[in-house]
C-alpha cells in the first residue's frame, strides 16, 4: 500500500515522499518500514509501541490509535508530524 | 582544606587550535579557533531543527563524535561520526528502556541529555544519560545501548526520582553528570535532576546516594538521604576523589572518602548567592573552578542575577571566590547558561568558553579574567565542549 512520508523521515527514505510498503495490520507495516528504512519506527513509535506524541498516522483518513489497526491492501496510509510553536 | 593531591603527574599543556562543539535546540555548530584562540570559524549547522543536547569527542581516539538528538517531532536518538563531523550515522539500537509485560506501564526514553566517554582501558565504551532519569552504556562506540539494569529496574529508582514525571529537559527530570573514575572503570558517579547524587563501585549493579550535607531547601524533610537536585557534577581526572558539585541548593566539594558535602558556595557574596547550572574544572589544577550565578529568588529566574552576567572563579578548591565580568555586559545581560554549556581547554593559560540561551558564545583566552563573544545569533545553546587544544 501507499504510505505517505512526512518531511521528517525523509531523511531514511532517500528523499521520498511517498514509498510501497506492505503489512496486515500497522505494526506489519512499520516493521516493514524498519527493515527497509533502518531506524525510521523508534523516530514514530516508542519503545512501549505508542505512536509518539507528535506523530499522526491515519489510515484511509482516520487516525489509527495503536498498531492494532487492521491494514488492506489497498489501504492509503498517512504519516504526519503534527507539533506547534517555535 | 587539604590540598587536593593529584594521582599521578600533571599533564603538558596542549598547544594546537580548538574546536568548539557547540549542541543547540536547532542544531549542531562547530567552531574551530587558530592557534592563538583569536580568530574563530563557525561551521554548521548540522542536523538542522535537531534539538541537540549533548555533543562529545572521543579523548581516546581524537576523532569520534557522540551527539544526542531528538526532534520536536521525533524521537530520541543517538548519531556518531568518526571522522570529526565530516559525516554521522544514527546508532542502530539507541538508548530504550526495555518494553513492559502486558497491562504494566513501561518507561520510554524523551531525551538523550548527556553523554560521557568510558574508561581509557575500555575503548568504545560510552555511558548516557536520558530521562525520565535512567542510564545506559554502549560497548561498541555508540552503535548499541543497553540499559544499566542495576540503575534503570532498581526497586529504589522511582523512589529516589520521587515519581515518574511526565516532562523531559527542560522542565523534567533527567540523569546526568556521569563520572568514570580513572583509576577504577567499575567507580562510577552519577546526578540526577531531581534524586540526587549516586556512587557505584561495581559498574552500576548496585548503587548509594552520597547527599549528605546537600541542601534539598524544596523537600519538607530535614537531611534528606536522596532527593536533591544536582545540576552539574565533576569529579577532577588528576585527583578523582575530589568531587565538584552545583546543586539547586549551592556549590559543594566533597574529598572522599569522606561522605559529607562541604558548602564551598557559602563563601560566595551574598548577593549573588551560589546557584547556577553549570560548574567547570580546571584541567590541571584540582583547587581551581569556575561557576556562573543565576538568580535562584522568587520564582527562579534562572537568568544572571541583577542582568549583569559573571563567571566566578576559586583557585582554592572554593574557600574563597572571585568575580570575573570584564567584557561581559555591565548591564541589562538577561541569559542563563545551562549546565553542559561551560567547558575549559586544555591550553595554558587555559580557556574557559560558555554559550548562553541567547545564542551568543563567550570565551576567555586568560582563565576568565577577560571575555571576548566569538558567536552571536545562534539558536539556545545547550551544551558546549572544546575539543583539541
Amino acid at each position: 500500500m501507499n504510505v505517505l512520508i512526512p518531511s521528517q523521515l525523509r531523511d531514511y527514505t532517500g528523499g521520498r515522499a511517498h514509498v510501497e510498503a506492505r503489512g496486515a495490520t500497522l505494526a506489519a507495516l512499520l516493521a516493514d518500514l524498519e527493515r527497509r528504512f533502518p531506524g525510521i519506527r523508534f523516530r514514530m513509535i516508542d519503545e512501549q509501541d505508542a505512536i509518539r506524541r507528535h506523530i499522526k498516522i491515519f489510515v484511509n483518513q482516520q487516525q489509527a490509535r495503536d498498531l492494532g489497526a487492521a491494514l488492506a491492501t489497498n489501504d492509503e496510509v498517512v504519516i504526519v508530524g503534527a507539533l506547534s510553536g517555535g | 582544606m587539604p590540598k587536593a593531591k593529584p594521582a599521578k603527574g600533571t599533564p603538558r599543556p596542549a598547544s594546537g587550535p580548538v574546536t568548539l562543539l557547540v549542541g543547540t535546540r536547532k542544531g549542531v555548530f562547530l567552531m574551530k579557533s587558530d592557534r592563538a584562540r583569536k580568530s574563530w570559524a563557525l561551521a554548521g549547522p548540522h542536523f538542522l531543527g535537531n534539538i541537540v543536547n549533548h555533543l562529545v569527542l572521543d579523548p581516546r581516539d581524537g576523532r569520534t563524535l557522540l551527539c544526542a538528538v531528538r526532534a520536536g517531532h521525533l524521537g530520541p536518538t543517538v548519531f556518531r561520526s568518526t571522522d570529526f563531523g565530516r559525516t554521522w550515522k544514527e546508532a542502530e539500537r539507541p538508548p530504550a528502556f526495555p518494553k513492559a509485560a502486558p497491562g504494566e506501564k513501561g518507561l520510554a526514553v524523551e531525551h538523550v541529555f548527556w553523554l560521557t566517554p568510558g574508561h581509557s582501558s575500555e575503548p568504545g565504551a560510552w555511558y548516557a544519560g536520558v530521562s525520565p532519569p535512567g542510564l545506559f552504556r554502549s560497548d561498541d562506540g555508540g552503535v548499541t545501548w543497553e540499559g544499566v539494569a542495576g540503575f534503570n529496574a532498581n526497586p529504589m529508582r522511582i523512589v529516589w526520582i520521587g515519581g515518574e514525571q511526565e516532562q523531559g529537559p527542560p522542565g523534567g527530570a533527567t540523569l546526568h553528570s556521569i563520572n568514570v573514575d580513572p583509576r577504577d572503570p567499575r567507580h562510577l558517579y552519577i546526578g540526577i535532576s531531581a534524586g540526587g547524587a549516586f556512587e557505584s563501585s561495581d559498574r552500576g549493579e548496585t548503587w548509594r546516594p552520597l547527599n549528605q550535607g546537600v541542601a534539598a531547601d524544596f523537600l519538607p524533610v530535614k537531611d534528606p538521604e536522596y532527593g536533591h537536585d544536582v545540576h552539574c557534577m565533576r569529579l577532577h581526572p588528576l585527583a578523582p576523589d575530589r568531587l565538584y558539585q552545583q546543586n539547586h541548593c549551592g556549590i559543594y566539594r566533597l574529598d572522599r572518602p569522606a561522605e559529607r558535602w562541604d558548602r564551598i558556595g557559602n563563601a560566595m557574596p551574598k548577593a549573588i548567592g551560589d546557584i547556577g547550572f553549570p560548574l567547570v574544572l580546571h584541567p590541571r589544577d584540582p583547587d581551581m573552578l569556575w561557576v556562573f550565578p543565576m538568580d535562584g529568588g522568587t520564582v527562579w529566574p534562572r537568568v544572571s542575577p541583577g542582568g549583569k552576567p559573571a563567571a566566578y572563579v576559586s583557585r582554592d578548591g572554593g574557600r574563597t571566590w572571585r568575580r570575573q565580568d570584564e567584557g561581559l555586559p555591565a548591564k541589562q545581560g538577561w541569559f542563563t547558561v545551562k549546565r553542559q554549556a561551560m567547558c575549559a581547554d586544555a591550553r595554558d593559560p587555559v580557556g574557559v568558553y560558555f554559550g548562553t540561551t541567547s545564542g551568543e558564545v563567550w570565551m576567555s583566552a586568560s582563565e576568565g579574567d577577560r571575555w571576548t563573544p566569538i558567536a552571536r545569533h545562534l539558536p539556545e545553546i545547550y551544551s558546549v565542549e572544546a575539543a583539541g587544544g
